[in-house]
């Protein structure tokens, strides 16, 4: 059953993942990955860990995917969506993506180690207390470097997004000078 | 009970896809969503070793990895906002003005 049931959310989210790079229209693409998260959300329960798919949907879809859709809906991407599609290195860019491609598919399936299940008896699901304690006495100074990390990022998508008054001459220069 | 190779493969089928999009397309926002594809097919791994080993590790750094995602895409947006509003332009290739 467990089986069944990690195939058909692989299935759909490999599926959604080429639909992201695939889709003209950067509304499609994030809707699709949208799906694509909700799949491997799925996938961290089949794994043991419903704390971090939990963690997934509300983060990843929640709040990133959603903040994605508020930039594409305030910029105008019908413009876009007709554009071209590639860039100009995208040969080299597509060998470099093929021997990636081909690397990976030679370890892993050529290598043993990773087809057999070296786990003995049944595994236990870590509780989320287990979880909370290893995180909040082992894992203390990473934990608080993030939090510090997440102020600065906080602090820096401000003070870009502010609107300076006193530069908008500046501003219109530049604007008029570079568009094409 | 699944084999861990399963998800280690699928998650180098996301990684691979994730990579192709960062690599191939011109629209920023697509090779922004690209990345985070890439990123949770990193979880993907973290977690599924974490359960073959019964280490409670992989998914405290997947936790790390998911706050850190959120960071980034605040800021990539906010430059992105920045960036828009002097440039009126979504390609890759235009927007190179670091280049020297």
């Amino acid at each position: 059953m467990e089986r069944e049931f990690f195939l058909l959310f692989s299935t759909v989210a490999t599926g959604s993942g080429f639909l992201v790079v695939l889709a003209k229209n950067p509304i499609h693409s994030a809707l699709a990955l949208v799906t694509c998260f909700v799949q491997i959300a799925a996938l961290f329960i089949l794994l043991g860990s419903p704390f971090l798919a939990v963690i997934q949907i509300f983060v990843y879809v929640g709040a990133i995917m959603v903040l994605f859709l508020f930039v594409i809906m305030m910029l105008d991407v019908r413009k876009e969506a007709r554009s071209r599609f590639l860039t100009k290195g995208a040969p080299l860019g597509f060998l470099v993506i093929l021997v990636l491609a081909a690397e990976m598919f030679f370890l892993l399936t050529r290598n043993a180690v990773f087809s057999t299940n070296i786990v003995d008896g049944v595994p236990t699901t870590p509780s989320i207390k287990e979880l909370g304690l290893t995180l909040f006495s082992e894992y203390l100074l990473p934990f608080e470097v993030a939090s510090v990390i997440l102020l600065v990022a906080l602090i820096g998508a401000v003070v870009l997004a502010k609107t300076e008054e006193d530069d908008t001459a500046t501003k219109d220069e530049l604007a008029g000078g570079v568009v094409k | 009970m699944i084999p861990v190779s399963w998800y280690l493969i699928l998650a180098a089928i996301l990684f691979v896809t994730g990579a192709a999009g960062v690599l191939l397309r011109r629209n920023v926002l697509i090779v922004l969503m690209s990345l985070e594809l890439m990123l949770n097919s990193v979880n993907i791994n973290l977690l599924a070793f974490g359960h073959h080993f019964q280490d409670l590790r992989g998914q405290i750094i997947a936790i790390f990895v998911i706050a850190i995602t959120a960071a980034e895409v605040a800021v990539a947006l906010g430059i992105l906002v920045a960036l828009l509003r002097n440039k009126h332009s979504l390609e890759v290739e235009d927007l190179a003005i670091l280049k020297g």
